[in-house]
């Protein structure tokens, strides 16, 4: 009896760790808001934001948090919530922490083809999305394919992953030079990712993809976390490996997909989002939440670092890749000091 | 039987030589003939004698240049490749990959942003200052612990590497509106408008490069049988790492510096050079300087024809054909080498 009950005692304290994690991340993700929200070329005080969101004429201001700030805030934060959420669940799924979307070439492929769309054929909206889908699941279809030699190794994956990557950004590099229009500000969008002029209705097609991909993950998050103990115990215990993953697959690469359409793909966020969120989430249970909420602070609050703190205006894009580059070296160290996967 | 295998060995390479200066020789020939415009073969003619009457010629003479370039940077990028994968001893050294061609266009574009550099004589400098950092910086990263630097993981440091150094690269030139426009040729690189004041500033540089980098072939020999082999063979090891490096860097660093950012050349070359020529290195390093020359040259070639009449940059013709040998190699290697 009193084992059961040092047990339960256990399990309670580890739910209210979880839940601390939770609330810290979610508070940092509401600060980055707020303060995003208060802070550019003038101050808004929070009671006027206040008094805007319950629909009191502020005034000037209302042009200012309208078009330019919410916008840009809800863009950045469901952008990085699919990035973080995608990212999460392919490492996840693949056991590394390497094996994300934006390392393997996942987010290049559906870039490559948002700007083949956007510059070649001149489409814009929903079919830009969905090619980028198609894409995002044709790439990783086939750095499965080019990875799988009696069994997909995980180095193997990730390095057929960097080679494919390469040769689509050099194709995205091309495809930009030859736009008719040439600015870097365009061109770095799909170089690096940028919420510059995000508009709202940019954040449709990600809430849709958040509700219906993001849906489908949490619907078999328990099954994901059995995975992550290795494929044996999860079939063991009754886990259907072959579809969960399929299904896995395919809501990640839509998450990553429908967010690099809306804002290019960000540097690094979905790499950064799960071992975050991991960190500050110990106790185990589904990252996935944790993830996006922590892919959402981080896309949010570099945004802001890249419009008002540093000299110049960045994109965030250019933020997060000088923050994440350090974070992969350190993984590359660190995993090797403990002879490690790599 | 040892004396057997090297007489053997040394009549199978006379053939492959041979190919190798036919296709050279047809690479060049194509460059010449081939190119956006279709030019005739009187226009030929009268363009490589320098008479520039009429567009066809003019056009022909053009591709001069632009051809001598190519077959520069392309040697200068098949040495560098083969240099590395010697001193890394690693199958998939490439500067591209190493990330050494993102740090090359970083301290150009740093140079032109705070001490106003303007032409290539200065670029080179600059260029070689980055591609080293870069080159070392990498390296040290894949090296730390006691795994040594692996494939994957000196991919992994490359990748990151070219992460940063391109953000970094971005952010430089983002506020500098004057220079802004410099930013869309380091994208991809290419041989296209190569002129007389472009590639001579390179030529002493790739010079030095080429004998630093000839002179470690018996150094890279020894290094390839590791080591600790190499130390009992008397071989100070990490003075023949720094100089073959240091040649290896000076050669990206100068190609960058006139062309861009070129990957997959120095990764591609050197593995069909082993296969053909063997493991030694006085044989893998000239033969991966004449491949790398033709493989850049048809390359160009090849981006002229297929985008008529627009041309495709040669940085994303040899990114279309390395990438599946890269993959190739990652195949063929068992996955506890990677």
């Amino acid at each position: 009896m009193s084992m059961t009950r040092n047990f339960m005692q256990l399990r309670l304290r580890a739910d209210r760790k979880r839940r601390l994690g939770l609330c810290i991340i979610a508070a940092v993700f509401l600060g980055g808001v707020l303060v995003s929200l208060m802070i550019g070329r003038s101050f808004i005080s929070p009671i006027t934001i206040g008094q805007y969101l319950l629909g009191a004429d502020v005034g000037g201001d209302a042009f200012t948090l309208g078009v330019l700030r919410f916008p840009r805030v809800i863009v950045a934060g469901l952008a990085g919530m699919c990035f973080g959420m995608g990212g999460v669940t392919f490492q996840t799924l693949l056991r590394n922490p390497l094996a994300s979307p934006d390392i393997i070439g996942i987010s290049s492929g559906a870039s490559a083809a948002a700007v083949f769309c956007i510059v070649m054929l001149g489409l814009s909206g929903a079919v830009v999305s969905v090619v980028a889908v198609a894409a995002g699941l044709g790439v990783a279809l086939a750095i499965y394919l080019l990875a799988w030699k009696g069994g997909a190794a995980g180095a193997r994956l990730i390095l057929v992953g960097i080679g494919i990557s390469a040769m689509l950004q050099s194709f995205t590099a091309y495809l930009l030079t030859q736009a008719p229009s040439w600015s870097l500000q365009q061109s770095l969008r799909w170089m690096t990712g940028s919420t510059n002029g995000a508009q709202l209705e940019l954040a449709l097609p990600l809430v849709l993809a958040l509700a219906l991909f993001g849906g489908a993950l949490i619907v078999i998050r328990r099954d994901l976390e059995v995975l992550r103990m290795g494929d044996d115990l999860a079939a063991g215990l009754g886990v259907r490996i072959g579809h969960v993953q399929i299904v896995a697959i395919c809501a990640a690469v839509g998450l990553v997909a429908f967010a690099t359409a809306a804002t290019g793909p960000i540097a690094f966020v979905a790499f950064l989002a799960g071992p975050i969120a991991a960190r500050l989430i110990k106790g185990g249970g589904s990252l996935l939440l944790p993830a996006a909420l922590t892919g959402a602070a981080l896309v949010v609050l570099a945004d802001f670092v890249g419009q008002v703190l540093l000299p110049a205006r960045y994109p965030v894009g250019i933020v997060t890749g000088v923050l994440g580059a350090p974070y992969l070296v350190l993984l590359i160290i660190k995993d090797n000091r403990n002879g490690g996967a790599l | 039987m040892p004396s057997q295998m090297k007489t053997g060995a040394r009549l199978g390479r006379g053939a492959p030589l041979v190919l190798l200066m036919f296709l050279l020789l047809l690479a060049v020939a194509a460059s010449l003939a081939f190119g956006a415009r279709v030019t005739s073969l009187s226009e030929l003619r009268d363009g490589l004698s320098g008479d520039l009457a009429t567009m066809g010629a003019a056009a022909v003479a053009s591709r001069i240049p632009r051809t001598f370039l190519a077959l520069l940077a392309g040697a200068a990028l098949g040495l560098a490749g083969a240099v590395m994968q010697g001193v890394t001893r690693n199958p998939l050294a490439d500067p591209g990959i190493l990330g050494v061609n993102a740090g090359a266009a970083l301290a150009v574009v740093v140079g032109m942003a705070t001490i106003g550099l303007d032409s290539t004589y200065m670029y080179v400098w600059a260029a070689i200052i980055g591609a080293s950092l870069a080159a070392v910086g990498g390296y040290t990263i894949a090296c730390l612990g006691a795994g040594g630097a692996t494939p994957l993981k000196l991919a992994l440091a490359g990748a990151a590497l070219t992460a940063a150094l391109s953000s970094l690269t971005t952010a430089v030139v983002l506020p500098r509106g004057d220079i802004a426009g410099l930013v869309q040729s380091w994208l991809v690189g290419g041989v296209g408008g190569a002129t007389q004041a472009r590639i001579m500033p390179i030529v002493p540089f790739i010079a030095v490069g080429t004998m630093l980098s000839l002179i470690s072939a018996r150094k890279l020999n020894l290094l390839a049988l590791g080591d600790e082999t190499a130390t009992g063979l008397g071989e100070t090891v990490w003075v023949a790492r720094i100089v073959a490096a240091l040649g290896a860097v000076i050669l990206c660093g100068a190609v960058t510096a006139a062309c861009g950012p070129i990957g997959f050349v120095g990764l591609v070359v050197p593995h069909l050079s082993r296969l053909m020529f063997g493991v030694d290195y006085r044989w893998i390093l000239p033969t991966s300087a004449a491949g790398g020359a033709i493989l850049l040259v048809l390359a160009d070639v090849v981006g002229r024809v297929v985008a008529r009449p627009a041309e495709l940059d040669v940085g994303i013709v040899t990114a279309f054909i390395g990438a599946p040998v890269f993959i190739w190699i990652v195949r063929r290697k068992r996955v506890a080498a990677l």
